[in-house]
C-alpha cells in the first residue's frame, strides 16, 4: 500500500468510475486537484464560466447515459454551478459536482472565497459529501457515482477542502458500497399483486393512452416500451422530457402532450378510459388543472420513486419498481385490449385538429425547425434553451430515438442550450449536434462559444431571433394586455459575436435562405456554426392550455388558426396512410 | 384535514443530517410540532422522533421524501394506541402562600416534582406523556406560569 495526496485519490476514484472527461475551471483551492487532473489521461475542458462547466456535464450526461463531472473552485465558483446542479436535480440527470472548500481549520470564519456550499445546494442535490479528512475520500467518491447513477437519478456534490486534497493517505479501492439508507438494488420486487391489476384494467380498457416520461430513457427502456405498445395497440403520448422514448414515427405516437401539446392529442387524453404513466411525474406543465387530468381515466403509475406517486394526482394503481422490469413483467401477462375503434376515433382527431400556421413575412420558427428535422431525418441530437423555440423543436422535430433531446424542463433554465449541446457533442462525436435556441436564451450563455470553438465542435445553432423574450411577450399579451414588460430584448449581432468567437456566422432574413444556410451548416465539421434566423417578430406558440385549465379548453386551436388562414402542418416520415394527412 | 402525526426515524449519526431533515420538511411546507434526536443502543445511528401537523396525503408525501435521503435509514409512522410517549417539562410558577397547597396537588397527582424554589417562584419538573403534560399546563396556567419549557415527544413502538 503507498501513501496518495488525496487529489491524487480522487482523480483514481474518477478513472476506475469510467471518467474520461470533465468540465470546469480552476481557483485558489482546487489547484491540488487541477494539478492532478493534469497529470491524467483524463480530458479537462476549461470553459468560461461555471454554470457552463454544470450544464456541459448535464448535456454529457443526457447524451450518454453515463454520470457527468463537473469542477468548480469555492465560493463564487461553487455558486456559479448551482444553477447547473438545479437543472440536473428537477430532470433526474445523473451528475457530480466537485468543489472546492477552504482548509476545514478556517470553514466558518468567513474566509477568502469561502460559501457555504453543502448547505446552499441541499435541497438541489441527491446527496453531498463535505470532507474533512482525506480517509473519507475514496469511499465518498465512490458513493457518490453510485448514488448518482442508480435508482432515481440525480446530481450528488462533493465538497473538498483544500487540505483534504493536500493530505496524503494508504490509499485501497473501496470494493463494497454499503449504505445503510440507501439500497435500490435490495429494494423490494414490484408488486406483482398491481402488476395483475393493472393488466386486468389494461385488458378491460377500451380508450387507453400510454403516457412516457424521462424514466423510460433513464432505465434504457425504449424497446420494452415499444414492445408493450405494440403489441397491445395503445397510443403513445410523452412528456417534453420523455421524446425520445417512442419513434414518432410509428404510426401510434401521438407526440408531446400538456400545456403546447398536441390539439389531438390533449383531447385524446381528456378522453381516455384509461392513462397508463410510465416514468412520468404528472409535472404542471402536463396536467394542467390535476383534478380535470384525464377526469374519467383509471390511472395506473409506474415509476421508480415512491415520492412520485399521488403527489400531484391521485392514481388508481401506482406500481413502484424499475420501469424496464415492470414493463416486461406487464407485458408477459396482459391480455391485449380491442383499441381498434380508438384508433379509428384518434385517427379522425388527428386529421381534424393537425398543427397549424400561417404563412408570414419573414421566416417561422416552425418552419425552420421542420427544415432541420427533415435535413437532418430526425437523427440528430438537439438541445434547445427555453421558451417559444423550446416548445416548437418539441412540436416540429421528429424525435426517434432516446437520448436525441436535451432539454431543461423542470427548471425551465434559460441559456441551458448552448453548454449543454458542447456536453452532449464531447459525449457523443459522431453525432449531428444542433441547438435550436432563442435570442434571449442563447445570451445568457453564449460566451461558451470560445469554449466550443477552442475544441473544434462542429455545432450548429440555429437562433430564432424575433428580439423578444418571446414566451413572455405571449404571456403579456393573453394576460397582461400586452404591456410588454421588458420583454424586448437588448440587441447584440450574433453573427459578428459568432465570428468574434472564430465560429461561422451566418445570418438568414428570408424564407428561401433557411434551407441553404442549415445545409451550409451541415457541413462545416471544425468549428461551430452559428445561423441567426431573423423570424417572424411576433409569433405565437400553439395550441396553448393555459395555466390551471383542462385539456379540452385549449387556445389557438386549428379551428381558430385554420380561421386566421392557417395552413395544416405535415410531418416528413410518416409510414401510415393517415398519419400522412397532419402532423403526427 | 390537517392532523399531528408522529414519525420516529433512524438515521445515520452524523454531521448535517438534522439540517437536512429540517430543510425538506420545511420545504415541503410542514409544519414540524416537535423534534428530538438522539443516539440509539448503535452508537452510529440517531432516532428523530418528529411531531408533524399535516394532511393524510401530504403526510405519505413526507413519509417517501424522508425516505428518499441518503442518511434516511428506516421511517416509521407510529399510530395511536400503538406506542409509548414520554416528554420532559419544565415550568417556572409564582408562589406564595395561598397557591402553596393548590401547587402541592396538583404536582401529586402528576407525579411532578420541585425541582428548584426560591422565594418568588418554584420550577416544577414532570415527565409524561404529551396529552398528560398538555393537562398539566393547563392546571399549572391560572396559578401564573411565567416560563414553561418542552422537549418535545420521544417515542418507541409498543410491539
Amino acid at each position: 500500500m503507498s501513501k496518495m495526496k488525496g487529489a491524487q485519490i480522487l482523480v483514481e476514484m474518477l478513472r476506475r468510475e469510467g471518467v474520461d472527461i470533465v468540465f470546469g475551471i480552476p481557483g485558489g483551492v482546487n489547484l491540488p486537484t487541477f494539478d492532478a487532473l493534469h497529470q491524467s489521461p483524463i480530458k479537462v475542458i476549461l470553459t468560461v464560466h461555471e454554470q457552463g462547466a454544470a450544464h456541459m456535464a448535464d448535456g454529457y450526461a443526457r447524451a450518454t447515459g453515463k454520470v457527468g463531472v463537473c469542477l468548480a473552485t469555492s465560493g463564487p465558483g461553487a455558486t456559479n454551478l448551482v444553477t447547473g446542479i438545479a437543472t440536473a436535480f428537477m430532470d433526474s440527470i445523473p451528475m457530480v459536482a466537485l468543489t472546492g472548500q477552504v482548509r476545514t481549520s478556517v470553514i466558518g470564519n468567513d474566509a477568502f472565497q469561502e460559501v457555504d456550499t453543502i448547505g446552499i445546494t441541499r435541497p438541489i442535490t441527491k446527496h453531498s459529501y463535505l470532507i474533512k479528512d482525506v480517509q473519507d475520500l475514496a469511499r465518498s467518491v465512490r458513493e457518490a457515482f453510485y448514488i448518482a447513477r442508480t435508482g432515481r437519478p440525480g446530481p450528488v456534490l462533493i465538497d473538498l477542502p483544500v487540505d483534504s486534497t493536500i493530505n496524503e493517505t494508504d490509499f485501497t479501492y473501496p470494493e463494497k458500497i454499503e449504505i445503510r439508507g440507501y439500497r435500490p438494488q435490495a429494494a423490494p420486487a414490484p408488486s406483482q399483486e398491481q402488476i395483475q391489476k393493472a393488466a386486468e384494467a389494461i385488458t378491460q380498457s377500451k380508450r387507453p393512452i400510454l403516457y412516457v416520461g424521462a424514466g423510460v430513457i433513464h432505465a434504457s427502456a425504449a424497446v420494452e416500451l415499444a414492445d408493450f405498445a405494440r403489441k397491445n395497440q395503445i397510443p403513445v403520448t410523452t412528456s417534453l422530457l420523455g421524446l425520445g422514448s417512442f419513434p414518432e414515427t410509428d404510426g401510434l405516437s401521438l407526440g408531446m402532450l400538456g400545456m403546447h401539446g398536441f390539439e389531438y392529442t390533449n383531447l385524446a387524453v381528456a378522453q381516455c378510459d384509461l392513462l397508463i404513466g410510465v416514468g412520468a411525474r404528472f409535472d404542471d406543465r402536463v396536467t394542467g388543472k390535476p383534478d380535470a387530468f384525464a377526469r374519467n381515466a383509471t390511472k395506473i403509475h409506474i415509476d421508480v420513486d415512491p415520492s412520485s406517486i399521488n403527489k400531484t394526482v391521485l392514481v388508481d394503481i401506482p406500481i413502484v419498481g424499475d420501469v424496464k422490469e415492470v414493463l416486461q413483467k406487464l407485458s408477459r401477462i396482459v391480455k391485449a385490449p380491442d383499441t381498434q375503434s380508438w384508433l379509428r376515433e384518434i385517427k379522425q382527431m388527428r386529421s381534424k385538429y393537425p398543427l397549424t400556421y400561417r404563412e408570414k413575412e419573414k421566416p417561422l420558427p416552425q418552419f425552420i425547425v421542420q427544415q432541420i428535422s427533415e435535413a437532418t431525418k430526425g437523427n440528430a441530437i438537439i438541445a434547445t434553451g427555453v421558451g417559444q423555440h423550446q416548445m416548437w423543436a418539441a412540436q416540429y422535430y421528429q424525435f426517434n430515438h432516446p437520448r436525441s433531446l436535451i432539454t431543461s424542463g423542470g427548471l425551465g433554465t434559460m441559456g441551458f442550450g448552448f453548454p449543454a449541446a458542447i456536453g452532449a457533442q464531447f459525449g457523443s462525436p459522431k453525432s449531428i449536434v444542433w441547438d435550436i435556441d432563442g435570442d434571449g436564451s442563447f445570451h445568457m450563455t453564449c460566451q461558451e462559444l470560445a469554449t466550443a470553438a477552442r475544441h473544434k465542435l462542429p455545432i450548429k445553432v440555429a437562433i430564432m431571433n424575433n428580439g423578444y423574450h418571446g414566451m413572455v411577450r405571449q404571456w403579456q399579451d393573453l394576460f397582461y394586455e400586452s404591456r410588454y414588460a421588458q420583454c424586448v430584448l437588448n440587441p447584440v449581432d450574433f453573427v459578428k459575436l459568432a465570428e468574434a468567437n472564430g465560429c461561422v456566422g451566418i445570418r438568414v432574413d428570408e424564407k428561401k435562405q433557411v434551407r441553404p444556410a442549415i445545409d451550409r451548416a451541415m457541413k462545416v465539421d471544425d468549428r461551430p456554426t452559428i445561423i441567426e434566423f431573423m423570424v417572424e417578430q411576433k409569433e405565437d406558440c400553439w395550441p396553448m392550455i393555459a395555466p390551471g385549465k383542462a385539456h379540452d379548453q385549449m387556445l389557438g386551436t386549428f379551428e381558430n388558426l385554420k380561421q386566421a388562414g392557417g395552413v395544416p402542418q405535415h410531418r416528413r416520415h410518416e409510414p401510415e396512410e393517415e398519419a400522412k394527412l397532419s402532423l403526427g | 384535514m390537517s392532523e399531528k402525526y408522529t414519525l420516529s426515524c433512524l438515521v445515520e449519526n452524523h454531521f448535517g443530517v438534522l439540517v437536512r431533515i429540517a430543510g425538506l420538511i420545511s420545504a415541503r411546507g410542514f409544519n414540524i410540532d416537535s423534534l428530538t434526536v438522539s443516539t440509539t443502543e448503535d452508537p452510529t445511528i440517531s432516532r428523530m422522533t418528529i411531531v408533524v401537523d399535516a394532511d393524510a396525503v401530504k403526510l405519505e408525501q413526507v413519509k417517501h421524501q424522508l425516505g428518499r435521503l441518503i442518511d434516511v435509514i428506516e421511517v416509521q409512522q407510529l399510530t395511536e394506541g400503538n406506542f409509548i410517549d414520554r416528554e420532559l417539562l419544565l415550568a417556572r410558577v409564582k408562589a406564595n402562600g395561598k397557591s402553596e397547597a393548590e401547587l402541592a396537588q396538583i404536582a401529586e397527582r402528576y407525579g411532578a416534582k420541585l425541582a428548584h424554589a426560591s422565594s418568588h417562584a418554584v420550577v416544577i419538573e414532570a415527565i409524561g406523556d404529551t396529552k398528560a403534560m398538555d393537562r398539566l399546563v393547563e392546571q399549572l396556567r391560572p396559578l401564573g406560569i411565567t416560563q414553561l419549557v418542552r422537549t418535545g415527544r420521544i417515542a418507541l413502538e409498543k410491539q
